[in-house]
């Protein structure tokens, strides 16, 4: 069994990151799961939260992603995400944008009255997943400007 | 027949506005290279995006459940049809082709006695289709201040266009956009993004990737995935759109110029002549004169 796979980070802008990979940490909606060579294809939903990704020698490299899903199969994992940034990258400035648009999203879902609990409830949860992300990397989610 | 301080003016004019085309179209030959490299690297998620719909949708499309954005409401009686423009002219015939195609659909769909309603996007596309369809116009998207289209001006256009859906307000939505084919020729292209079009011959690709394990469910997936999908086709014509506008005006700016160039040479000709003229008149004049003496 080939000890190594391709891993993709790719945004609807750009490629960001095609690395050979040992192993790779995801965090699915359900719960995270850490994807070895040689793993059942499966296509899973990614909530907002820090993949990472652990090189040949075993260096750690983090990404922070917005949600979005991960095509896996036994040769290659492909993220698809509609934000991806290097944790180096993740600056105060960037977490806020992300927040204020989770804050957005749920402000509309929940000044609609056509959505269905679920609805509001996914939006929810994806706050609270943005927030937690942001303690993690140790930036602070109360800072983002947004219209309350 | 002009004098000729009124040929030279004239010469000087044109050759002012030629060097104001020749600029123009090295402008867009510039931006035209940024817009097909933006194209170029927004292909792989959308590729990757429609793989994985095709599975997905091939699976779902027979069940009952099937979500509203890919079975559609049961109906077709009213369109939403999203007309993509740019925001700057002398560009060709760039804006007119999109406007005409999507003015014979809203035609067309109006003669079957459909409702049509238009939303548009980019200032000249609005400017040209408010004449006829004022009432039908419901929303414009204004994006003058935007320089280089990112992911997030795609995801503003479809939200509100999967806001309105999910209130009710229309059944089927066409986007109208330039598909970029070459510099010298942009595609007028209609694309229905709601309900959401299986690929052709989805059956064979679903077979081969029915082999994917879904988490947390096929259903969850698919509910996530449509929404986003309609995001990515609608950044995907932005950017092939903002490519053909850099392609169009390129071209017509290279047409205009070498018009420039010819009718300069036309008036240089003209007014070689008539100076010329001039001096023969004068020379038999004095001629004339020293005869009659």
């Amino acid at each position: 069994m080939a000890d190594n796979m391709q891993f993709d980070l790719v945004s609807p802008e750009r490629s960001l990151v095609s690395v050979p990979v040992r192993e790779v940490r995801l965090p699915g909606t359900d719960g995270d799961l850490t994807v070895m060579p040689g793993h059942a294809p499966v296509i899973v939903n990614l909530r907002p939260g820090m993949v990472v990704v652990v090189d040949d020698s075993g260096t750690e490299t983090e990404f922070a992603v917005t949600g979005g899903f991960a095509e896996i199969n036994n040769t290659s994992v492909s993220l698809l995400a509609e934000r991806g940034h290097a944790r180096a990258e993740m600056t105060q400035d960037i977490f806020n944008e992300m927040m204020a648009e989770a804050h957005r999203r749920r402000k509309v879902v929940e000044e609609k009255h056509t959505a269905g609990e679920e609805v509001v409830a996914a939006a929810v949860k994806l706050l609270a997943d943005m927030e937690a992300m942001g303690t993690h990397i140790g930036l602070d989610p109360n800072q983002a400007n947004f219209p309350r | 027949m002009p004098s000729l301080k009124d040929l030279k003016n004239r010469i000087g004019s044109v050759k002012n506005t030629r060097k104001i085309t020749k600029a123009m179209q090295m402008v867009a030959a510039a931006k035209l290279r940024r817009a097909q490299e933006a194209a170029e690297a927004a292909r792989p998620y959308a590729e990757r995006m429609s793989a994985v719909m095709a599975g997905l949708t091939a699976s779902a499309q027979g069940s009952d459940n099937a979500p509203r954005l890919l079975a559609g409401t049961g109906s077709d009686d009213r369109h939403l049809l999203v007309v993509m423009t740019s925001e700057r002219g002398l560009a060709g015939g760039f804006n007119s082709s999109i406007v005409k195609l999507a003015r014979q659909r809203a035609e067309l769909l109006r003669a079957q006695g459909k409702q049509v309603e238009i939303m548009t996007v980019g200032k000249k596309g609005r400017e040209q289709l408010k004449r006829e369809f004022a009432k039908q116009m419901i929303h414009h998207v204004d994006l003058s201040e935007v320089k280089r289209i990112g992911y997030d001006n795609a995801r503003g256009i479809a939200d509100e266009v999967l806001s309105r859906f999910e209130d009710g307000g229309f059944d089927v939505a066409t986007i109208f956009y330039n598909r970029f084919e070459s510099v010298i020729s942009q595609i007028p292209t209609e694309q229905q993004i709601i309900p959401a079009v299986t690929a052709e011959g989805g059956e064979a690709t679903g077979g081969a990737d029915s082999q994917y394990d879904y988490e947390p469910g096929e259903d969850a997936i698919l509910a996530d995935l449509l929404p986003r999908s309609v995001a990515t086709q609608i950044f995907a014509a932005l950017l092939e759109n903002a490519a053909s506008e850099q392609g169009a005006r390129m071209s017509a700016m290279d047409n205009a110029t070498r018009n420039a160039g010819d009718m300069i040479d036309r008036l240089t000709t003209q007014y070689n002549r008539s100076r010329q003229a001039a001096i023969t008149k004068e020379l038999i004049e004095i001629i004339s004169g020293a005869e009659a003496l």
